[in-house]
This record gives C-alpha cells, sequence and structure tokens, in this order.
C-alpha cells in the first residue's frame, strides 16, 4: 500500500493550488463588487432623478369662477379687437380678486386675508391665461367663466410638501394664513393636483411663475438642431469615410489626415462653441441663439464620431466581398455602393445614433452662440423660424432652470432631465436594436 | 478631411444663408442679477404687445456689455443689462466699433445682503468687520501685513467662534464692485486704517484704497464666478460659510438663509429706498439708439419696463425684490425723447 504523494496526488489540492485557487476567487469577488458598486450608483442616481424630478409632472390647479366684466375689460362695449387689446393682463389682474371674494362669501370660507392675498396663491400666469381667452372669444366679456388656474409655486410646493409651515418663517412670499386658505380650498375640491401636460409641451416662464415653465420649446430646439446634425453630419461624414477607406492611396497625407480626425474626437465640445461663435455667428452673420448656428456647431463635434465609426464598419467588410465583386467584373464605385456599403449601414447607423444622442446632452457650446438664458420663449411656427428663431435646447434650459432663485424651478430642471433621459435612453435602445438585428458576423 | 468638411458646411451654409435673416425679437445679455427683472418684463411684454418675446442671456455685466460693444447690426444685442454704471473704458471701445448713441436706462435699486446658514450664529456686522476678515493686508504695528485673522471671534468679541469663510462675488460681476466700494473702502475709511495706510505709503491715495480693496487670496474669500445658486450650494456645503446674495435671492431661499444686518440695519426694500441701509446700488440696462429704427418693439420694450405698472412701487420688479426708482418719471421720459449718453 502506498500513501498518495500529498505533493503529486490529483485528488489532494497542493499549497499552490489552493493559493491559485483563492487568487482566482478574488479576483472574482472583486470584478462583482466593481459590478455591484457601478449598478448601486446608477441605482441611486435614477432613484434620486426619479423621486427629485416626479413633481414637475404633477402640477396645482385652482379652479375658478372668473366674472369677465365688461366695465373693466370693454369700456366701450365695442368689442373692437384692437381696443381688447389695449387692456393688459395688469387690467385682468383684479378679476381674480374679485373671484376670490366671491368664492369666500359663496362658500362660507372663514379668512381674515385681504383680496390681494387670497389673490396671491393664483399664479401670475392667470391674467395671460384669461387675456388670451377673452381676445379669442370676445363674446366671454359680461358673462362669467370658469377658469383653471395654476396655483402659485409656493402653494404647489406645499401640496407636494416641499414647502410647509415650518420652512416658509420669515418668507414675504406665502404665510401661514394664505395655506390656511389653501387647506379651506383643498377641502373644497377647488385646488387639485393633476398631471400637468404644459411641463412637456410649454414654454419656458419668468422668474415669477416656476408654476408655468415647461420644456416643450427646448425640446423643439433640440429637435431642430438634431435634424441639421444628421442632414449635415451623415452625408458628410459616410462620404469622407468611404473615400478615407475605399479610395485614397496610403501616404503621409492620408496618415495625416486619420491621426487630425482622432485628435477631433477628443476636443472639448466648448472648443467647438468657440469656433462657432467666431466662425458662424461674427464670419457668417448668421443669427444668435439659433438651433441652426447650434446644430452646424455639434455637427462639426459629430462629424469625427461619425468618421471613426463609419470607417470601422467599412473595415469590419471582409476583403473577400471586394474581390468577389471586382471578379466579375464591377468597377470599384459599384463594388462600394451595392456590396461594401449595404454590409457596413449597420455598423454606420450605430454610430450616427451614438453620435446624435452624445450631441443631444450637449451644453458647453451653446453657452457661447446665445442658447443659454431666458430663451426657450416663443414657441416656432414654420420650419424656417424653428432653425432660425431663438430657442434653447434641453440640457441648457436644465442648466438654466438649475441656477434660478425659486427653489420650485430645481424640481423643474429634475423632471427635464427625466425627459431628456427618456430620448437618451431610446436612441440608444434603437442603436442596440439596430446592431442586433443587421449586424452579420463573417 | 477638416479643411474639406468646412468646406462643404459653407457650401450648405451659403445656401441656407439666402433666407432672410431679419430678426424681430430683441436680444438681450448682461448681468445675472438682473436677468429675473429683465424676464419677468419679457413674459409680460410678450403677453401683453404682438411682439415675440425678447431673449434675455446672462454672462455678468462685463460679458454683457463686451457684447453690447461689439458694434451694430442684427447680429449684435440691443440691449446690456448692468448692475453697475457704463464704465468710460467700455464707452470708449463701444464707440470704437460704432456704437456711440447709447441710452442709459435705471430701472431701480437692488441691495446687497451678506447672509449664512440659517442655523449658525446670527451675524451683524459693520462694514469694518468685513473688511478686517477678508482684506489682504491690514495696517498693522506701524506695517502693512498679510491678513492672519482666521476666526471671527478674533475680530470683534460679540462674535461667538467660528472661522471666516466667504463667498463673495467674483471679478466679473457688478455686484463685486458695489461690494469693494461700499463694504472694504468703508469700513477701511471708518477703522481708520485708510489714514494709517495713507501715512505709510506717503499720502498715494489712489494706491491706499486699492489696498483697502484687495481681498485676501489665502482661500478664506471665495471668489464665486457663477450665480447666486452656486454660492447657496457653497454655504450648504460650508455651514460656516457668508455668503454674498441680492435682496431678492435671499428673499426666495429665507427657509436656508439668515441675513446679516450691516450697521445694525435689516435689509429690505423699504430699508433700500429710505436709504438707511447702506449697500445698494442702482440698475441699469443700455440701449442702442440706432437699433430702435430696426428691431421692432425696442422702444416699447424700454418704455414698458420703466412703466408705473411695472417698475413703480406696487408693481411685479417691486415683488420681487427692486426696490423703485424714486426718479422713475425722469427715465421714462429720457426713453419717450431718446435722450443718448453725453
Amino acid at each position: 500500500m502506498i500513501e498518495p504523494n500529498p505533493h503529486k496526488s490529483l485528488f489532494v489540492a497542493s499549497a499552490q493550488t489552493k493559493q491559485r485557487a483563492t487568487a482566482e476567487k478574488r479576483f472574482h469577488m472583486l470584478g462583482l463588487t466593481a459590478i455591484f458598486i457601478a449598478l448601486s450608483m446608477l441605482a441611486i442616481l435614477m432613484t434620486t432623478i426619479v423621486a427629485k424630478g416626479s413633481g414637475a409632472f404633477q402640477q396645482s390647479f385652482i379652479t375658478l369662477d372668473v366674472a369677465l366684466l365688461e366695465a373693466k375689460l370693454d369700456k366701450k362695449g365695442t368689442r373692437n379687437p384692437d381696443n381688447l387689446k389695449k387692456v393688459t393682463t395688469f387690467g385682468y389682474a383684479p378679476l381674480i380678486k374679485a373671484a376670490m371674494e366671491q368664492i369666500v362669501v359663496a362658500r362660507g370660507i372663514e379668512t381674515d386675508l385681504t383680496s390681494k392675498d387670497m389673490a396671491a396663491i393664483v399664479s401670475k400666469s392667470a391674467a395671460a391665461q384669461m387675456r388670451d381667452r377673452v381676445l379669442n372669444d370676445p363674446r366671454l366679456i359680461g358673462t362669467t367663466t370658469e377658469f383653471k388656474f395654476l396655483a402659485n409655486s409656493w402653494i404647489d410646493g406645499y401640496l407636494k410638501g416641499r414647502v410647509t409651515r415650518e420652512t416658509i418663517g420669515k418668507n414675504k412670499n406665502i404665510s401661514s394664513a394664505q395655506l390656511d386658505f389653501a387647506d379651506r380650498l383643498i377641502e373644497l375640491g377647488i385646488i387639485e393636483k393633476s398631471f400637468n401636460i404644459q411641463f412637456i409641451l410649454g414654454a419656458d416662464a419668468s422668474d415669477q411663475r416656476p408654476e408655468d415653465a415647461g420644456i416643450g420649446v427646448a425640446i423643439i430646439g433640440s429637435f431642430a438642431m438634431m435634424c441639421v446634425v444628421l442632414l449635415l453630419a451623415l452625408p458628410i461624414g459616410v462620404a469622407a469615410s468611404i473615400y478615407l477607406e475605399e479610395f485614397a492611396p496610403e501616404n503621409r497625407l492620408t496618415d495625416f489626415i486619420e491621426v487630425n480626425v482622432a485628435n477631433l474626437a477628443a476636443v472639448p465640445s466648448i472648443v467647438f462653441g468657440i469656433l462657432g461663435l467666431a466662425f458662424f455667428i461674427n464670419m457668417m452673420h448668421l443669427p444668435q441663439s439659433a438651433p441652426l448656428v447650434g446644430g452646424l456647431v455639434l455637427t462639426l463635434m459629430t462629424l469625427p464620431t461619425i468618421i471613426i465609426s463609419t470607417r470601422a464598419a467599412l473595415k469590419a467588410v471582409p476583403p473577400s466581398i471586394r474581390s468577389a465583386a471586382l471578379g466579375v467584373g464591377a468597377s470599384k464605385m459599384q463594388t462600394t455602393i451595392h456590396h461594401v456599403l449595404p454590409l457596413a449601414t449597420p455598423g454606420i447607423l450605430t454610430g450616427t445614433i451614438l453620435g446624435l444622442a452624445q450631441a443631444l446632452g450637449e451644453t458647453a457650446p451653446l453657452l457661447l452662440i446665445g442658447m443659454i438664458g431666458y430663451v426657450a420663449t416663443n414657441m416656432p411656427e414654420t420650419v424656417s423660424q424653428g432653425l432660425l428663431s431663438p430657442n434653447s435646447a434641453m440640457p441648457a434650459q436644465i442648466y438654466e432652470w438649475a441656477k434660478r432663485a425659486d427653489p420650485a424651478f430645481y424640481e423643474r430642471a429634475w423632471g427635464g432631465i427625466i425627459i431628456l433621459l427618456i430620448f437618451l435612453v431610446t436612441m440608444n435602445l434603437i442603436a442596440v436594436r439596430l446592431r442586433r438585428r443587421f449586424e452579420r458576423r463573417w | 478631411m477638416y479643411k474639406l468638411t468646412t468646406t462643404l458646411v459653407t457650401a450648405a451654409l451659403s445656401a441656407s444663408a439666402g433666407m432672410s435673416l431679419a430678426r424681430d425679437q430683441i436680444q438681450i445679455a448682461g448681468s445675472s442679477t438682473v436677468l429675473p427683472y429683465a424676464s419677468i418684463v419679457a413674459e409680460a411684454f410678450g403677453e401683453n404687445f404682438d411682439y415675440p418675446t425678447p431673449v434675455v442671456e446672462s454672462g455678468g455685466s462685463s460679458g454683457g456689455m463686451k457684447r453690447f460693444c461689439t458694434g451694430l447690426g442684427e447680429n449684435t444685442i440691443d440691449i446690456a443689462n448692468s448692475s453697475r454704471r457704463i464704465k468710460d473704458s467700455e464707452r470708449a471701445a463701444c464707440a470704437e466699433q460704432g456704437v456711440t448713441e447709447i441710452i442709459e436706462v435705471r430701472i431701480g435699486y437692488d441691495g446687497i445682503v451678506f447672509a449664512s446658514d440659517i442655523e449658525g450664529q446670527k451675524f451683524a456686522f459693520h462694514p469694518v468687520d468685513i473688511y478686517r476678515a477678508l482684506a489682504a493686508q491690514l495696517p498693522m504695528e506701524g506695517e502693512m501685513r498679510a491678513n492672519n485673522y482666521t476666526d471671527w471671534s478674533e475680530i470683534d468679541a460679540k462674535f461667538t467662534a467660528q472661522p471666516i469663510k466667504a463667498y463673495i462675488p467674483g471679478t466679473k460681476h457688478g455686484t463685486r464692485e458695489v461690494f469693494e466700494e461700499n463694504i472694504l473702502l468703508a469700513g477701511c475709511k471708518s477703522s481708520g486704517a485708510l489714514a494709517e495706510i495713507l501715512s505709510l505709503n506717503g499720502g498715494d491715495s489712489k494706491a491706499a484704497e486699492a489696498a483697502c480693496m484687495t481681498v485676501r487670496t489665502d482661500g478664506i474669500a471665495v471668489d464665486i464666478d457663477g450665480d447666486y445658486t452656486e454660492t447657496l450650494a457653497s454655504i450648504a456645503s460650508n455651514k460656516n460659510g457668508i455668503g454674498v446674495f441680492g435682496l431678492s435671492f435671499y428673499e426666495n431661499n429665507t427657509d436656508k438663509l439668515q441675513v446679516a444686518t450691516i450697521s445694525d440695519v435689516i435689509p429690505s426694500t423699504e430699508s433700500i429706498a429710505s436709504g438707511d441701509y447702506p449697500v445698494s446700488r442702482p440698475l441699469y440696462f443700455y440701449v442702442k439708439k440706432a437699433h430702435i429704427s430696426v428691431i421692432p418693439g425696442l422702444k416699447d420694450y424700454a418704455a414698458f419696463f420703466t412703466a408705473e405698472e411695472i417698475a413703480g412701487p406696487d408693481g411685479p420688479l417691486a415683488e420681487y425684490g427692486l426696490v423703485a426708482d424714486p426718479l422713475l418719471e425722469q427715465t421714462q421720459e429720457q426713453i419717450e425723447n431718446e435722450t443718448i449718453m453725453q
């Protein structure tokens, strides 16, 4: 009977083997920890965004019956549109005070508030809302009409739990008596929270009425810019790549170009912004703050990305395809257009979509060409207006909201991030699907 | 490759540049302090007139003035907002580019407040306290010495011990100048430090005033180049910090900040209007007269901005924190007559 040699046996692990096994286990754990950390970071990010931003999609509304007095809105009683326009929003504001007084009497609400303080819980956008409706339909003058006004951002914050009686101590924008009054109106169902489509479709609003601000116009600005980028960067990028990959001779010049394209892809985006300001606005005299200029700047920024990914996709097409096509007598151009390009299309599209997604989230270059500020206010009506009249973009609008004084804008900034992320995730999903669906392995 | 793309882009552009580029909305840029007021007016202007809502960008008083002075024409801004008066050097730069006729519009006054975290100690400052805490050099025992105060209790026994940390507006903000002149220089004068410096440097008053207004750079005073939200975030992360804010910003954030009194006066629109609160400054905007005939609505905007129902004591601007200008009628007249700066 021979005792198994502990150093030679296959059944008993040697010290060295054990060491290797532990090392492997350690490596395994390390990898798992890394993934765990990355995932938990992502989870923290997502929960923060959703927790802070979901409030922006809900808004508090106050439903009021307003007597549209002829004495205030059309003294002459002629219903002449030009005369009606002369009554500014300041002329409409007192109607809300009267409506508030009326509701206090009708519903038997006890309050010591003056009618001015009662009216203050309604958003400042209310006067413009009434004026627009009256100008559209002058027959309303003299009637009592039901309006659904936005509540002031502090009342809205109170309904959402952001504003409490403790935090408003010294705040001159809202008093606890106004909160008591709001409580009564909530009981009576006059103040209600509901889904706010205006946040997704509307325009930016001034510092006094965060409740009225929406990201819709900025979405259009972003969309116009993406159209410019797609229309310019895709054909230029693909043509340049095909030439470089299929036709250009290999010499120092093409090497030089190649190095430069790779370098351009790594240039910080703010540099493209300065270039855009100097070239497109100061030299070409294109309008400031226009999505066209933004799109051109982002085109310059996206081009290297598209060129690099297109060249990679062209390279991945095996030479045998080209040889076969050339072998049956196709010209070089026919080979490229009929055979190589269709096979490379999924790769090209993936690269383009990723480049667009990157451009969509870009803020820095827009800073220099005047797309950040109180800009996204006019809804463009025609295509050329969409390209040429001043507008902002989604990330620029988010940045703008995040730096305003009223805390209610902060919530909207987070809400804007949710919308931006939805766009980005959709674009990336399309890219992934295209790759899965059409990619061929050789 | 790059050249090729540029040529192609240029070609694409020259095709699109054929379209009419006539601008029909007013373009405004400048002071971030004036920005909220300007955006409130722009919004109301868009609602009440048939013109599109003006575009208001920020960029600081100096940044806005720089853009204002790049020349005349549709691709330059029409109005520069400023939290200080235009400088002679800026007017010269403007004139060089052909911007010679400028209408100055004073819209009202704004208070500058010192605020700290709401949980911390309540500060009652005099300008001299802030001067001692933040000046780069202080005259001591017959020579200029680097400021080595690090705690408020070292400056005056009335403060409880708390490390000095101040977040002040960066040099591109108009607010910085007011801070330097109305606080640092005032404190320097009232404490007798100015006289001391003068006796030390042989009577060079310009150098002495500059010495009074030089802020220490050892990390205790931090320049904030962004907006007030950045200052607020700095205070949130360092509870010992004191920040410089506009009155209206503070009034929107009273749940996070408490305001310090200056020379025992609590800042408010009333105390600023009466002149009791020492740190306030006028706010302005500047209009290119040459643009009035080109850009539709430009004069209407300026007139609307200064109308009694907007900039008056009961208007929305006063509600947001602007202190109404008692001489508003003069300004209205200037706009009506398109009076340019002399």
